[in-house]
């Protein structure tokens, strides 16, 4: 597709150090957070800083308790005990500052792709128009604005959240495995752009993932989850853009992806109740 | 996604093949009429049902009482097509709405409405009321289960989505709630013209003075057949308008669908 220039990123990463971009990212600390669904202990005492504009990379098992950090970080789920701060302050007053994309693109089918991307943005119709079809132009689809949803691939669909949840120019990005359902090539493609995208903007952002080698490839840090609690805190000291072929990625990739198998699986456990229970959706209630 | 497992076929042809049996029909009418074989007391010839309503349009009959008709199943709808539409709304949307009032509709339901048209001529009277009611009454319940189950059928994780991009009440309802509702809503709609017409061809048959129903029944008393026919193909003709017409809003409407995308 050419959407993403390889030589754009070396640009953009060779430039001299984005301190000056890093500063709209957001500094975040979960202390001792906890979250319980019925009986099963989902999160545990959940001690941890992430820096400002810091890419972390969140593996475990399914089932670990990774995504109900992200939810509980976006503010879809309380937390049983403990707190969330962003820059100190607590999580109610910060929710315009997080963007969360989720594991499906979510867009609205009767909206057309630049009034998805709009979705929310505050301001004139032209202003909105004009930021919206920025964004899009930023994952390379500024030429798809006008068509509907349903004529994109999944790829492009991802594309289009991305664009639409970096419109609002979040200090925050979340990330619940968003490229879970891509083909592989796609894959490698979306890393890149957001790779990209986090360079140039500078915010923090949390990537939930079951794919240790993505979390390599992205993240400044990987965190590993088990049974609610922080079992491995490892910093990825590769060069960017990383060669996903080089010996020490592989290497780091093999110690991650060793380290999560030594724990036995969670089969047996109970699943975590699905996402939205039916009376939480409720438009006005 | 529409799909259909057969081949597509030419696009003229498309469009004749499913006129061919009703044209067939006609004819073979006409020539059984004509032989002599179907007395007009039972049947008149189509072409002569053709001439009874040319007579009845000329002389200005015939749209006096299309638009008697056609008035009281438009108020009729407007009437009971949003308070379907409200009630649907509020039960959908409200836990405490549906727990109030739905157990309630639901035995409403349950009553034919044309069951109760001896009541409805005790409490109305024959004027234009007892009609209305009884139209009302017949589109209410298509338009508030399909709004019901619109609203109810929102994909929730979309909801979750406007939620954390900031959309709550009125803008979460406009650009979420009403789109995602609107493919239930439009077959109530289809429904509810359909029961609209039916109610409106009893209520004018029983008591009127005018409309396309008091033009059957008065032509009845005077065994004039061939009006009685044309009055029972101006049923079929309107009912057949108001069905495009849900087509063309259904088109218009859900363009985003795949499913209802013009060919």
């Amino acid at each position: 597709m050419g959407v993403i220039d390889s030589n754009e990123i070396r640009a953009l990463t060779s430039a001299p150090a984005p301190g000056d971009a890093r500063k709209s990212g957001v500094h975040i600390r979960f202390d001792g957070l906890s979250k319980a669904y019925a009986a099963r202990q989902v999160l545990n005492d959940v001690n941890l800083d992430i820096d400002a504009g810091e890419f972390v990379a969140i593996v475990g098992r399914s089932g670990c308790g990774k995504s109900t950090l992200l939810r509980l970080l976006a503010g879809l789920e309380q937390p049983g005990a403990g707190g969330i701060t962003l820059n100190g302050q607590a999580l109610q007053q910060t929710r315009d500052e997080l963007r969360l994309m989720f594991q499906d693109a979510r867009l609205l089918p009767w909206r057309t792709v630049v009034d998805n991307v709009a979705l929310g943005l505050p301001g004139s119709r032209a202003d909105v128009r004009r930021a919206a079809l920025a964004a899009l132009a930023d994952v390379g689809l500024a030429d798809r604005a006008d068509e509907w949803p349903s004529r994109l691939s999944g790829g492009q669909r991802q594309r289009v959240a991305l664009a639409r949840a970096l419109v609002h120019r979040p200090r925050l990005l979340l990330l619940d495995e968003p490229l879970g359902a891509l083909d592989a090539l796609t894959r490698i493609e979306m890393h890149q752009l957001i790779e990209r995208l986090w360079l140039a903007q500078g915010f923090t952002a949390l990537l939930v993932t079951h794919d240790v080698a993505e979390a390599v490839a992205l993240a400044d840090r990987v965190l590993l989850i088990e049974d609610g609690s922080i079992a491995l805190d490892l910093r990825v000291p590769l060069a960017r853009p990383r060669e996903r072929g080089s010996a020490a990625f592989a290497a780091l990739e093999d110690d991650v992806l060793r380290r999560v198998l030594q724990h036995p699986p969670l089969e047996d456990q109970v699943a975590a109740p699905s996402a939205v229970s039916f009376g939480q959706w409720r438009w006005a209630a | 996604m529409a799909s259909t497992i057969s081949s597509p076929s030419p696009r003229w042809l498309g469009q004749i093949t499913p006129w061919l049996v009703p044209v067939a029909i006609l004819a073979s009418w006409q020539a059984v009429a004509q032989l002599g074989w179907l007395s007009t007391r039972i049947l008149p010839a189509p072409s002569a049902v053709l001439s009874a309503a040319w007579t009845l349009a000329a002389s200005g009959e015939l749209l006096t009482h299309l638009k008697a008709s056609f008035a009281r199943a438009a108020i009729g709808f407007a009437i009971g097509g949003g308070i379907g539409f409200f009630f649907g709304l509020i039960n959908g949307g409200y836990r405490l709405a549906e727990n109030l009032f739905d157990t309630t509709l639901q035995m409403v339901r349950n009553v034919p409405h044309l069951a109760l048209i001896p009541l409805v001529i005790l409490w109305f009277g024959i004027g234009e009321e007892g009609k209305l009611f009884l139209v009302a009454l017949g589109v209410f319940f298509p338009i508030y289960l399909n709004t019901f189950h619109g609203i109810r059928a929102v994909d929730a994780s979309l909801v979750e989505m406007g939620r954390s991009y900031g959309l709550s009440g009125w803008s979460l309802f406009r650009h979420v709630i009403l789109p995602g509702a609107l493919p239930g809503i439009l077959v109530g709609v289809r429904y509810a013209l359909g029961f609209m017409w039916l109610t409106l061809i009893v209520a004018e048959t029983i008591s009127a003075t005018s409309g396309i129903g008091y033009m059957a029944m008065n032509a009845r008393e005077f065994l004039q057949t061939d009006i009685v026919v044309v009055a029972i193909l101006l049923y079929a003709v309107l009912g057949k308008l108001a069905d495009v017409a849900a087509r063309l809003l259904e088109r218009g409407l859900l363009r985003w669908n795949p499913a209802y995308a013009p060919a």
